[in-house]
């Protein structure tokens, strides 16, 4: 697999990247992510779910913005399904990223079901950055273990916070959901592809908003995304781009240079890690 | 109770999805279009998300201290400051128009 050629041509590189170095770089990743899971801990609470509620979304969700879409969504009065869907919808990237992570890892079968908890953004950004296959299996358990640990341990502390201070709406705490989401998206917003769909779905969801139930407006946004693949693959196919399998349009650079593991592994951390980490990862997939 | 569901679903979807990741074998959803799709998908859903968690009061569209957060928010990032800066630009920001009574 082209996977694996990447691999090898950067174990020849640095095929003596130290274990500290690895663990360094990946309790970067993880103190500095995981002490953002304060914000989730004062947004959950400050959408009116209980500190039990809020809690059991950070152990066993563990997946940043599919907990912050669940409860603006929970808050702003929108049913369970549609509210679980959106969450569930931005999760299925973290599928790409297990199928990247199982050829890196080659995980014995029984540690899987435990591995796949971890299996997010930032674990998938650190481990893809990794020469050796011990460096990918180090940086995948360093980064997931303090990033859950830690992510855990401040969602608590925010929770309880939030209930000490009262109202955190005049504390201007409900902004920190948005502020998230922005965060995330702007790395993700590289090509004009991107941009396009981002706005089509900014106007689908503030435009629906009036009209349907409270959480369908960003579901239906989700559209967006099949729809510019439409139109780009019409225009590709129109004007006869030479680039065949690699799929739509030489603007968009290599094919595969938009898979899952770089514009989701950039875009998609919950820390500050990301910028720092993009690079790497972006690294990795122009070697492929 | 509803809380309850919503999560226990969220739980079981999100958990599935990182499980299918690792077991699947990867040329059958490895497709150009498939990863494209999955790359795109939370491009739009977090745009909606985040205009809409700026601009919406339930049913109605509205400008508010949250729209000057989230400013601050776009500002920091374009100065390329550290996720937590970010956030806490956008939380000071809204709770000082507020105190000023935006």
């Amino acid at each position: 697999m082209a996977q694996h050629t990447a691999l090898n041509d950067r174990a020849a590189d640095s095929a003596d990247k130290p274990d500290a170095a690895v663990v360094r770089d990946a309790l970067g990743v993880g103190v500095a992510v995981g002490l953002s899971g304060f914000a989730f801990g004062v947004t959950s609470a400050g959408s009116g779910l209980g500190l039990l509620q809020t809690c059991a979304l950070s152990l066993l969700v563990f997946t940043g913005a599919s907990q912050f879409a669940l409860v603006g969504a929970l808050a702003a009065g929108g049913n369970p399904f549609t509210a679980a869907a959106g969450a569930f919808f931005l999760g299925v990237r973290n599928a790409f990223y297990g199928l990247r992570l199982s050829q890196l890892l080659a995980l014995p079968r029984a540690l899987r079901p435990l591995a796949a908890q971890w299996v997010i953004d930032e674990t998938t950004a650190v481990t893809l950055a990794q020469p050796t296959r011990r460096a990918a299996r180090i940086g995948f358990t360093v980064t997931g273990l303090s990033l859950y640990v830690l992510w855990n341990l401040t969602t608590l502390l925010g929770a309880l916070g939030a209930r000490a201070i009262g109202d955190t709406r005049a504390w201007g705490l409900d902004a920190a959901g948005p502020a998230v989401f922005l965060a995330l998206l702007a790395p993700m917003l590289k090509t004009a592809t991107e941009r396009a769909v981002a706005g089509v779905a900014v106007v689908l969801g503030l435009g629906l908003l009036p009209v349907l139930p409270v959480g369908v407006p960003v579901l239906v946004a989700a559209a967006a995304a099949p729809l510019a693949l439409f139109a780009e693959g019409r225009r590709s196919s129109r004007s006869g781009v030479a680039g065949g399998s690699h799929g739509p349009g030489g603007s968009h650079g290599p094919g595969g240079s938009h898979g899952p593991g770089g514009s989701g592994g950039r875009g998609g951390s919950t820390g500050p890690a990301r910028v720092d980490q993009v690079d790497a990862t972006h690294d990795m997939e122009g070697n492929r | 109770m509803n809380t309850w569901i919503a999560i226990g679903l969220t739980v079981l979807g999100c958990y599935a999805v990182k499980f299918a990741g690792l077991l699947v074998p990867a040329h059958t959803v490895e497709r150009p279009y498939v990863r494209r799709l999955a790359a795109l998908l939370p491009v739009a859903l977090l745009a909606a998300l985040t205009a809409q968690q700026t601009f919406a009061d339930g049913h109605t569209l509205v400008l508010d201290a949250r729209a000057a957060g989230l400013g601050a928010a776009a500002v920091a990032l374009v100065l390329r400051a550290p996720f937590l800066v970010v956030v806490g630009a956008a939380v000071v920001v809204t709770a000082g128009v507020r105190a000023i009574g935006g």
